[in-house]
């Protein structure tokens, strides 16, 4: 059987987990503390997934930038096509949170939402 | 002259929660002071998630973490002034501040909240010896120009100090385009959380380098270079072991110090190791009615400890406010809580067994990393905690609770110790 170790990058815990696998296959998690460690476990060592996070240009409003996020993780693969994707990307005030800056970014069917609210100027 | 019953000085995380609290414990009257344009403090330019696991139950985002807590301080009609400074707190709990509109005003308060959070250690205080040319940033002015006002510091960037802020901004740098050539560490382990060094150093294979430091910066006019040296276990640059990086940015991020010039003014007894006030299980200072939490405080590694003891610095405020000093007339004794053997510090600095809750979490940090090793707890020379803890290190707090029915049970009782044992 294979072992391969971890950090969980879940919180800011980031408790050690030790992987065990067999023909590629995910027999044991240990060392984790909650279900999201066992599940970043899984996850990692098949299809490894990250939350982006950058900040785009908005137009009007009272703050020059708003940050943004994907909504759900996407396949750390696409990180740096989702952050060409998001280049040049400009908004206009009022943006809230929530809001979909991008949708399907990247062709990862996961949308860009803004994580802050950036009122119009008055 | 204003008038409020509880001034908070700070609308970061910590101000915002403990205002939020104050209100929902019967405080009616309370004012928030921001110097910055817009409530939510740091929480503005962290935009990576990762934030409130504990108090929301789920992951968000600096902005959106601030954002709930903002909506909090709307709901309950808390008063709030943006763009103001506070200049000076008087020991009668007269509060002077100054912005554009108003001028210099002052209010009069019963009980003050201290929530100023802290400020980074700057190329000045580290004595880095070299040319002083444009290129060099704190992690966190470089992380505002990027996340908040869209401006890139550099393209080829060397980071000095692997706490929190530089690791999220080695990843944020690469994102943007930049290259990150090396982060520096002084200390043989890293400042930062474990999770940081994984998502934001391996995920882009930027090399981390333990136990070196930057012994020259080049370039008159722009950073042209960078030198680091590794060092010894006296952290001094070992001859010989010099590497050069051609690169236009040194980004810093080698500690958080407590901004706390208006506590000492105010006579706020500091402590010399937290450089945050001394605190007793209220959180109250030693002088009556001035409460402080946050980083200002002691600094904190998650966002969501410090709206936990903000709200508790809030809900103790507003009893202090509606019962008269009840910590006076409460009786019983402030005990001293002793960190020693590999603990640094506790916050609070004092517990008083009468008038404590049912429980309480006492938080410190340590001074090194202990593996397989044991947080203790002793009431006078008995053992009354024993945890073991598989890893232990300087970059992240711990915790133990203690219980009022335990220390009920020491009648006696005249010294708290925290300490970590070796196995």
């Amino acid at each position: 059987m294979e072992a391969r170790e971890l950090i969980c990058i879940g919180c800011p815990l980031g408790c050690q987990l030790k992987v065990g696998l067999e023909d590629g296959q995910v027999a044991s998690v240990s060392g984790n503390t909650c279900k999201r460690g066992d599940a970043y476990a899984r996850k990692e060592v098949t299809n490894p997934t990250r939350i982006v996070t950058s900040s785009v240009i908005v137009e009007g409003g009272s703050l020059a930038a708003v940050s943004v996020k994907t909504r759900e993780d996407i396949p750390k693969g696409k990180i740096f096509e989702i952050m060409k994707a998001l280049k040049g990307v400009k908004v206009q005030a009022p943006v809230h949170i929530g809001d979909v800056i991008l949708g399907d970014a990247a062709g990862t069917g996961v949308d860009i939402v803004a994580t802050k609210n950036v009122e119009a100027m008055p | 002259m204003l008038n409020y019953d509880i001034v908070v000085i700070g609308g970061g995380p910590a101000g915002l929660a403990a205002a939020v609290s104050a209100k929902r414990n019967g405080a009616e009257s309370i004012l928030v002071l921001e110097r910055d344009k817009e409530l939510g403090g740091i929480l503005n330019q962290c935009i990576h998630n990762g934030f409130g696991l504990h108090t929301f139950q789920e992951e968000l985002t600096g902005p959106e973490y601030a954002g709930r807590f903002i909506g909090q301080l709307q709901e309950e009609q808390i008063a709030y002034k943006l763009n103001t400074m506070v200049m000076d707190i008087g020991a009668n709990k007269v509060v002077t501040a100054m912005n554009r509109e108003e001028g210099m005003f002052e209010i009069q308060a019963k009980a003050i909240i201290l929530a100023m959070g802290c400020r980074e250690r700057s190329r000045g205080a580290l004595n880095i010896p070299g040319y002083r040319p444009a290129g060099i940033y704190s992690a966190g002015t470089a992380q505002r120009l990027v996340n908040m006002e869209g401006y890139m510091p550099g393209r080829e960037v060397v980071i000095l100090g692997s706490g929190d802020i530089g690791l999220i901004m080695a990843r944020r740098m690469t994102l943007e385009g930049a290259k990150v050539k090396v982060v520096a560490e002084l200390l043989p382990y890293s400042g930062g959380l474990k999770r940081n060094i994984v998502q934001c150093l391996d995920d882009f294979g930027i090399p981390l380098k333990l136990s070196h430091t930057v012994v020259d910066i080049d370039g008159k006019e722009r950073v042209e270079g960078i030198t680091i040296a590794q060092v010894g276990p006296d952290r001094r640059p070992i001859p010989g072991t010099e590497e050069h990086y051609a690169c236009d940015t040194l980004l810093l991020s080698c500690g958080l110090i407590p901004e706390n010039e208006l506590s000492r003014s105010l006579g706020v007894e500091m402590s010399p190791v937290t450089s945050g006030p001394l605190v007793n299980e209220c959180l109250e200072t030693n002088v009556e009615g001035v409460f402080a939490c946050g980083n200002v405080l002691h600094v904190h590694d998650l966002v969501d400890f410090v709206s936990e003891e903000a709200a508790s610095a809030g809900r103790h405020a507003a009893e202090y406010i509606l019962n008269g000093a009840r910590h006076l007339a409460s009786g019983g004794r402030d005990i001293p809580i002793q960190a020693v053997e590999g603990a640094r510090y506790t916050v609070p600095r004092t517990i008083n067994p009468e008038r404590m809750d049912e429980k309480h979490t006492v938080r410190f940090r340590v001074g090194d990393v202990y593996k397989n090793c044991y947080v203790s707890v002793y009431l006078n020379n008995e053992r009354i905690i024993h945890r073991k803890r598989p890893v232990v290190a300087p970059g992240e707090m711990e915790e133990v609770v203690l219980k009022k029915e335990q220390l009920a049970g020491f009648p006696d009782l005249s010294q708290i110790t925290v300490k970590i044992e070796e196995a």
